[in-house]
């Protein structure tokens, strides 16, 4: 499966209202397929900042679903996230991984979690990680037809809900370029959720 | 340590200026405002490490809220590529209080390094901060909180500590 054949999927069945975070390869994916208000492609980002922003985004939202979308070099870049996402404890809040194993952009390195870069120590596994961290919604999906068939269960439990999903990397991939200026784009998104905000009726 | 200024008079103050969440790190002066910032209805998010609090306090912003990111200078040096990209490229106006390691201490616990770098390293992050040193300057720490929200501006606070 690749990132986008997973995303694909996501784009299907991804409501109006919903937030979707994307960062590094899985921003340049996930805008393949369209733009939408209630997009916020994180670039420039800090890596590894994408799970902290969405939990930020969840606690202040908690009438929208917060869908991260991040790969597995980002997410051991801020492990920590993951302990602070469950002791917040977001019902809101879908974390997604796209697992390939490198650092994809930067010419496709193992990172110090995968098998090809830990000098003969067996791979990090992510969800276990994500379960001890306190996460009791977790899914790991190895094949395009495994996600295909799971997703609305992930897109549905209540959260912080947290899946790694095994991909594979892109050889010559490159970073995704930023859609237009930062605080331009902060400023449409804010006036996005506020938009949904009113058309809700909430305060 | 004891802070400069009451828990409660802190926390009223958030209150007053309309801080919804208090992103933080603790240490052992800033630690202690803890039970009246959420005893007055302030919602404090706990990180694990400071990089974490400006990101968590950009999505807090952008859905709506009013964060104020609360760390040690220590974490300020930790989380300076988190800030930069909060800060400087989505320009999102985070106000903060920083904690300025052995400000108070110099003459008996000298050789504290937080003293060298601390403001060399908030200039070059081109962060508007005001010392406040003592608890007569109250109202210096809530006009530049106030300032920061009314402009929309990151604006911090360095709050001296460690005299016990």
């Amino acid at each position: 499966m690749t990132g986008l054949e997973a995303l694909r999927q996501l784009h299907a069945v991804r409501r109006d209202h919903d937030v979707v975070i994307s960062a590094m390869g899985a921003a340049r994916d996930w805008m393949s397929l369209g733009t939408h208000p209630r997009d916020w492609v994180f670039v420039p980002s800090s890596m590894g900042q994408a799970t902290s922003l969405g939990l930020g985004l969840a606690l202040a939202r908690p009438d929208l679903r917060v869908i991260v979308l991040g790969g597995d070099g980002g997410l051991i870049m801020n492990l920590g996230s993951l302990i602070t996402i469950t002791g917040q404890a977001p019902a809101n809040l879908i974390i997604l991984i796209f697992d390939n194993g490198v650092y994809e952009v930067t010419g496709a390195q193992p990172t110090p979690a995968a098998e090809a870069g830990r000098a003969g120590a067996p791979p990090v596994d992510l969800a276990a990680l994500a379960r001890a961290s306190g996460f009791e919604s977790v899914f790991r999906f190895g094949t395009l037809d495994e996600w295909t068939r799971g997703i609305e269960e992930v897109l549905a439990v209540r959260g912080p809900v947290f899946a790694v999903l095994t991909i594979t990397s892109i050889p010559g991939a490159t970073g995704p370029r930023s859609p237009g200026p930062a605080p331009e784009r902060a400023r449409r998104f804010i006036a996005a959720l506020l938009e949904r905000t009113q058309a809700q009726g909430l305060p | 340590m004891t802070a400069i200024f009451p828990g409660a008079e802190v926390a009223g103050l958030l209150r007053d200026c309309g801080i919804t969440h208090v992103v933080t790190v603790p240490d052992s002066t800033l630690g202690q405002w803890e039970p009246d910032i959420e005893a007055i209805g302030i919602r404090l998010v706990r990180v694990c490490r400071e990089g974490e609090a400006w990101a968590v306090a950009a999505g807090l912003y952008l859905g709506g809220a009013r964060p104020l990111v609360m760390m040690q200078c220590t974490g300020l040096f930790e989380s300076g590529d988190s800030l930069r990209d909060v800060l400087h490229d989505w320009q999102l106006p985070i106000p903060s209080i920083i904690g300025y390691r052995s400000y108070l201490s110099q003459e008996t616990l000298p050789g504290d390094t937080c003293l060298t770098f601390t403001e060399p390293i908030l200039r070059a992050w081109q962060i508007d901060y005001c010392l406040v040193t003592e608890s007569a300057h109250f109202d210096l720490m809530a006009g530049q909180i106030r300032t920061s929200l009314a402009e929309g501006k990151a604006r911090a606070v360095l709050l001296a500590e460690g005299k016990a």
